[in-house]
């Protein structure tokens, strides 16, 4: 028993000790790291990243998968924007609504489809891939929507309390996530639903919702962080959040989440998106091309897993 | 090819197999005090013991998993000691594991000889040469099954042949068999009954676990029995009685029991008429009364399964009416049956009981946290909470683990048997539906189960459908029995008069 316990604490920890290492060896290589301007620049970088990663999260825990979230980023950036640019500008509140609506409604066509229909998450979120980017090129005929008005742009670059907004919604959203997922009845479903359907179909858990359920909360975390990707390039781009999906899907799985579901959660996460943002950052302080930085990237994305794998095989 | 060799020697030495005293320890806990066992040619023996004994253990130090803190192993008289279940296999044990591997996209004769394919010019597989050969084994052992057929279409119970064919092919001397027969029928036992009889004519030795004691007097001529970690004895198993080995296993002294005979009416509590769906079962009309528990027995593939996850609304029947309480009830999904009073223990623990990778605390609460929450937030305490139903049911039920934390894949088959009882009963259902409640699970926890049911059904309108492919269990525990053939009912008989030869009969 005792083994066992500290085994997984070495596992959990161990990516714990790997972001340590990772961050001590960064401070001594670059001087400019540890300050406090660049944390808090690292921590307004990781939060797109991060609020995208929380929506895959519940997806992957429900044995899933989600390919669609940066083109979900893409085509909800230019919606939310279209309502605060050009004749009639609406209250950034608006555009917030109608950022996560979109992501909402296209995360529901794809549960829909995977709960009901039986078709696999990764098809269908293949084809949500292109068909909402193709949807964004249609929606403002590939144009980019610029002159976005200053009270949006202010949830991308605004401070509060002299923390950046983006960093206070990523906060805020972690904080939720993490209590739905660990103190409400829909937690429990989603961790059931992943580990065992057929199981949780019996115990009279109504998997087919949860499993549309976590795309819809995908999909409307896609739309959120389109929100704060708008605002903070002040120009709504056709082709926002290309390739995003890799990011979010590695935070997740070097934060220890299972992709056969049932196991994990959004702190784990956090780590992840951490040392992603982390190594992002401090391959751009020690002045590193930016094709290197991304042959690393992936390294470090396997080398993480790697580690979790073996510290569960010696389990 | 080594027969020869094995046989010669074993002349000089009485013993195939001989372990004496192995120890195992797990972090400081002894897990396996003293393993011992002796192993003749040409002999079944079979290794009794419930769950936590120590057989597996036991088995996987013998095959080479796991190392041994202690003790003697010899094989043939040299003493081993095997790293891998490869060394095992090169000295000459083989094991068939309850856990199936198949590689599903291959054939019967590729699964048979993987990695070890005949070759022609030394490097493309002689493919008129495997199904030969595999073609050869399978005849020879009796099994219906072509070598060329895709494993991806064979039943289960056939999937499991293979394994035992792979196993033989090795034409290993000594055999491990670890509940060989959880997963196949009747006729499938018969017939691996008699490949076991052609094999002890060749001079193998087979080590043969099973918890169905019916078939331990049936195949196997040695028995030793592990309790607690321990050897506890051995004999010939023509000199013990089921009910003195079942006291070994259990460790004290078990009643055989029949439930008492019930006089007067009862009012039904559950009426199903006319059921039918598809090829599964046709034209099924039965009536479940108060206080009753009601036997179903069939062949695997009869349609009970089936016929259980119906009534729970987990299939929809292509036609039929239910009547729950004198009520007509309309089952569509599980949550339907729940809100009338029925829960479902399913055939299959990992495929549809259990959620293995999550704790026992939350697989137990699973089925009643609409009850036990708050604005969606589950309530954990101790008085109307999920601690405090934890808590009942692991008296209750009497589980045995270190923590309620623990994942419940952890837990022996017992315990999440246990597990799943729990959560069945946390709605408070009347009508309980057992799904082959005591597969895989030890003697002792065995009888813990049929004395709840019993118990169970002594409650205000309360009753208990039993679907069982195990005689003596059906007869134990049914008031009355439905026998199922091929999807229809054959016959209905009580429990009081019900004998193996007649159930058997009705069944096939």
């Amino acid at each position: 028993m005792n083994r066992l316990l500290s085994f997984r604490v070495l596992s959990r920890y161990g990516i714990l000790i790997a972001f340590a290492v990772l961050c001590v060896t960064l401070s001594i290589m670059s001087p400019y790291f540890l300050t406090a301007g660049n944390l808090s620049n690292i921590a307004l970088q990781i939060s797109v990243n991060g609020i995208l990663a929380i929506g895959m999260t519940f997806v992957i825990l429900a044995a899933g998968i989600d390919l669609s979230v940066g083109s979900v980023l893409g085509m909800a950036g230019i919606v939310a924007a279209s309502m605060v640019a050009g004749d009639t500008v609406h209250s950034p509140v608006v555009a917030v609504a109608a950022g996560v609506a979109t992501g909402a409604v296209l995360g529901l066509v794809n549960g829909s489809i995977i709960a009901w229909c039986r078709v696999p998450a990764f098809v269908v979120t293949l084809g949500m891939l292109s068909a909402a980017r193709g949807f964004t090129q249609i929606y403002n005929d590939g144009m980019p929507v610029p002159g976005l008005s200053d009270a949006f742009i202010f949830l991308g670059s605004g401070r509060l309390l002299g923390v950046p907004v983006p960093v206070w919604i990523f906060a805020s959203l972690l904080l939720l996530s993490w209590l739905v997922l660990k103190y409400t009845r829909y937690g429990r479903y989603v961790y059931a639903v992943g580990g065992n359907e057929k199981s949780a179909r019996t115990s009279g858990v109504p998997t087919r919702a949860v499993i549309a359920s976590v795309y819809v909360i995908c999909g409307a975390c896609a739309g959120l962080a389109s929100i704060i990707h708008t605002a903070r390039s002040t120009t709504a781009l056709v082709d926002a959040g290309t390739g995003y999906e890799l990011d979010a899907i590695a935070a997740v799985v070097i934060g220890g989440t299972s992709l056969t579901g049932g196991v994990g959660g959004v702190l784990g996460s956090l780590i992840g998106v951490l040392i992603i943002g982390v190594i992002n950052n401090g391959l751009d302080l020690l002045g590193v091309e930016s094709y290197y930085q991304q042959v690393i990237k992936g390294a470090v994305i396997v080398l993480a897993v790697l580690i979790d794998v073996v510290s569960r095989k010696e389990n | 090819m080594n027969d020869d060799k094995t046989l010669a020697r074993s002349v000089n030495d009485p013993y195939l197999l001989e372990a004496a005293g192995v120890v195992k320890r797990f972090s400081g806990v002894t897990v396996l005090r003293d393993g011992s066992l002796k192993l003749r040619p040409g002999t079944v023996h079979a290794l009794c013991g419930g769950n936590g004994a120590g057989k597996s253990t036991f088995l996987s130090i013998l095959m080479g998993l796991l190392s041994r803190d202690g003790g003697k192993i010899s094989v043939r008289g040299r003493e081993v000691e095997f790293s891998s279940p490869a060394q095992a296999l090169d000295g000459g044990i083989a094991i068939i594991t309850q856990e199936l591997s198949p590689i599903r996209g291959m054939t019967v004769a590729e699964n048979i000889y993987l990695g070890r394919e005949p070759m022609r010019m030394g490097f493309v597989i002689d493919y008129a040469a495997l199904n030969a050969r595999a073609g050869e084994l399978l005849t020879r052992l009796g099994f219906d099954i072509s070598p060329k057929a895709n494993m991806c279409d064979l039943s289960l119970a056939k999937v499991q042949l293979v394994e035992i064919a792979k196993a033989i092919s090795f034409n290993s001397s000594i055999l491990i068999m670890d509940e060989p027969t959880s997963a196949i029928g009747e006729h499938e036992t018969g017939v691996l009954f008699n490949a076991i009889a052609t094999l002890k004519k060749k001079g193998v030795g087979i080590v043969y676990v099973s918890h169905r004691l019916s078939e331990l007097f049936q195949v196997a001529d040695e028995y030793t029995v592990f309790r607690d970690g321990a050897f506890v004895e051995s004999g010939a198993m023509a000199d013990i009685t089921r009910e003195r080995l079942i006291e070994l296993i259990v460790g004290r002294k078990v009643g055989r029991s029949q439930r008492p005979e019930r006089s007067g009416e009862f009012p039904a509590i559950l009426k199903a008429n006319d059921y039918s769906q598809g090829v599964h079962f046709q034209g099924i009309s039965l009536a479940l009364r108060e206080g009753e528990i009601l036997g179903i027995y069939g062949l695997m593939g009869a349609g009970r399964s089936e016929f259980l996850n119906c009534l729970y609304g987990l299939t929809r029947p292509d036609r039929g009416d239910l009547e729950v309480f004198g009520r007509s009830a309309r089952i569509k999904k599980p949550k339907d049956a729940m809100r009338r009073g029925l829960s479902l223990l399913t055939e299959d623990r990992k495929d549809s009981g259990i959620v293995g990778c999550r704790p026992i605390r939350e697989n137990i609460s699973l089925s009643i946290l609409r009850r036990i929450s708050r604005l969606g937030f589950i309530r954990s305490g101790e008085i109307d909470g999920e601690k405090g139903i934890v808590n009942a049911m692991y008296q209750r039920f009497d589980i045995k683990a270190s923590s309620p934390e623990l994942a419940v894949q952890r837990l022996s088959g017992g315990n999440q048997q246990k597990v799943v009882l729990s959560r069945c009963v946390t709605t408070k259902p009347k009508i309980l539906l057992c799904d082959e409640p005591t597969r895989g699970i030890d003697e002792g926890t065995k009888q813990q189960i049929y004395g709840f049911l019993s118990e169970f059904v002594k409650g205000e309108h309360c009753g208990a459908i039993v679907v069982s492919s195990e005689l003596d269990e059906i007869l134990q525990v049914s008031d009355r029995i439905l026998v199922f053939r091929r999807g229809k009912i054959a016959g209905e008989i009580k429990s009081s008069e019900a004998t193996h030869a007649k159930l058997t009969h009705m069944a096939s």
